[in-house]
């Protein structure tokens, strides 16, 4: 089923859409190209023989050592009952004032607005094009993207000793 | 900063300090009973009429996904109890699930564990389903469902307790078993209690569903296309008021859900459209009612085919490391609220993983109230947040 989507995907939206398809573990997944992100998840929504209609989770994973991030999308299909991961890989740059770049995917599922608030939020990832970027969980003032493997918790907030 | 990253913010802030004079910002919560806990929603207002909403949680925000990156599979257990702490046992049985599957002994749990996991999660949903429609009554205005509703959950927290050693954090569901077996009895208690409480449901049942005033207040208000639910990531009772047949536990068939008979309640639209608050209300009376003929399908089996042998040990395939190859995995299991997710990256030669994330339901399903709440009544405000039934121990994690 994953070479079905995967030629699919390539014939209809670009050849170079697909980057790699990861088929180790219990679930595969597609490493998707952040330029077609957009499109290739709307092909997923809309098209009849997949209707990826229900986007299950979001998230995003630090790898430290090796220095990229990885934005992970869930996908569920509710009319054919399928699962499906896609992944987008992104170089780390560790700096708070130059974040890795994803598009956002707000505008194919509304549920990635607040998942994609939270990978933001956490781990630092701005989402290009999202309609309401803040910070969610952590106050608006904090400082850094506690959920980075590098990240140092502060002494104090607002005066409050933290440790 | 970046201008860029603040710019969001400052959106935000100039839409609070230019409503027209007309308007009004309110903030309802984040100490308001109905809220449900720590949850404050600005309101942009005109009149009695909700114009806007901004939810902000986070105000009970504990860092899971953090805690979780620096102990092993374990000794999260305790901090997915505190998720949605009303439904511990199911928090515990998806997370559990999740890494028995990778470790490849989900096929070899003895049937007994499996029969006790799900007698526990199904207790537990009836249990968190009661404060559902015990608090939307009193939402609502609704005094005495509230009373009753809390106390028959009395009942299934003592019975948990006696089972587990804690009143609502249980820690009973271990990676490859369980805590301790059921004490001795306990069927025989489920039993009675079953039996007392098939009544008393039916006499809540009558009480709130058909009551004239609870309908004029929940029928046609907060009305979700089954559509917008499926986009805004719904899940559980919300989506299936909608009118969508989709339960994990039929759809996965984890565990031992498929030995069993039940039925997936789904809103009809009855008192007013599909989809409106009476019809969640309704989809959760309907499954406390399914909670409990699964019960009775498990009691039976626990005290004959399965039944309690000298050298049971439902420890027996606890492993003392949980030693995993390098992988990533999404489960997903069917808690009271809706789809509880978990995403693992696990490291080789350790125990601890690289990243955990839990999906909450609720955080989803919260997600949809600006989009349901846009243009109706404050009063009405209320009763669509009690009928999405969060809690915000899962939304802010």
């Amino acid at each position: 089923m994953l070479l079905e989507i995967k030629n699919h995907i390539e014939k209809n939206i670009h050849p170079d859409a697909i980057v790699d398809l990861q088929e180790t573990g219990l679930q595969s997944a597609l490493y998707i190209s952040k330029e077609y992100l957009k499109s290739v998840c709307l092909f997923l929504r809309d098209h009849k023989n997949y209707y990826f209609d229900f986007l299950a989770n979001l998230t995003a994973v630090d790898y430290f050592p090796e220095d990229y991030f990885e934005v992970v999308y869930n996908l569920t299909s509710i009319p054919f009952q399928k699962q499906l991961t896609l992944k987008v890989k992104v170089n780390a740059i560790r700096d708070l004032k130059d974040l890795p770049e994803v598009p956002s995917v707000s505008e194919v599922w509304r549920t990635a607005d607040w998942h994609e608030r939270e990978a933001y939020d956490l781990m630092g990832i701005f989402f290009t094009d999202h309609p309401d970027l803040r910070r969610i969980l952590m106050p608006e003032d904090w400082v850094g993207f506690p959920l980075r493997k590098d990240y140092q918790d502060p002494e104090t907030y607002h005066n409050i000793p933290v440790k | 900063m970046n201008e860029l990253y603040q710019q969001a913010y400052k959106n935000y802030q100039n839409k609070i300090s230019t409503v027209s004079s007309q308007e009004m910002v309110i903030n309802m919560g984040p100490q308001h009973p109905s809220t449900h806990g720590v949850l404050r929603l600005e309101l942009i207002t005109d009149g009695e009429i909700v114009k806007d909403i901004i939810p902000h949680v986070g105000y009970l925000h504990r860092c899971f996904d953090k805690h979780a990156e620096s102990m092993n599979y374990g000794k999260t257990i305790p901090f997915t109890d505190r998720l949605d702490y009303l439904a511990s046992m199911n928090n515990a049985h998806g997370f559990v699930m999740g890494v028995e599957r990778m470790l490849g002994i989900q096929d070899k749990l003895p049937k007994r564990v499996e029969y006790i996991r799900v007698l526990v999660t199904e207790l537990n949903r009836i249990a968190s389903h009661l404060i559902a429609i015990g608090t939307y009554g009193i939402d609502i205005g609704a005094f005495t469902p509230f009373m009753w509703c809390f106390r028959d959950r009395e009942h299934i927290m003592n019975m948990l307790e006696w089972a587990s050693g804690s009143r609502m954090l249980y820690n009973y569901i271990w990676v490859g078993g369980l805590f301790y077996d059921i004490p001795v009895n306990f069927e025989e208690r489920c039993q009675e209690f079953i039996a007392y409480f098939k009544p008393k449901l039916v006499e809540l049942d009558e009480l709130l569903s058909n009551n004239q005033i609870f309908i004029q207040r929940t029928a046609n208000i907060g009305v979700l296309p089954a559509d917008v639910a499926i986009n805004y990531g719904c899940s559980g009772p919300m989506l299936r008021g909608s009118g969508i047949k989709w339960d994990l536990r039929r759809v996965d068939g984890y565990s031992v859900y498929p030995e069993l008979e039940f039925d997936i309640p789904v809103g009809q639209g009855i008192m007013g459209s599909i989809g409106d608050c009476w019809d969640r209300y309704k989809v959760r009376v309907d499954e406390v009612k399914e909670s409990v003929r699964i019960i009775e399908q498990c009691l039976p089996r626990l005290m004959q085919d399965f039944k309690r042998t000298p050298d049971f040990d439902p420890r027996g395939l606890v492993p003392k490391k949980v030693n995993l190859k390098a992988q990533e995995y999404y489960v997903r299991a069917e808690n009271p609220k809706g789809e509880l997710g978990f995403y693992f990256v696990t490291q080789e030669k350790t125990d601890i993983p690289k990243r955990i994330k839990a999906r909450g339901p609720s955080f989803n399903n919260l997600s949809v109230l600006p989009e349901l709440g846009k243009g109706v009544l404050i009063a009405d405000l209320i009763a669509i947040l009690g009928s999405i039934d969060i809690v915000l121990g899962e939304v802010d994690r």
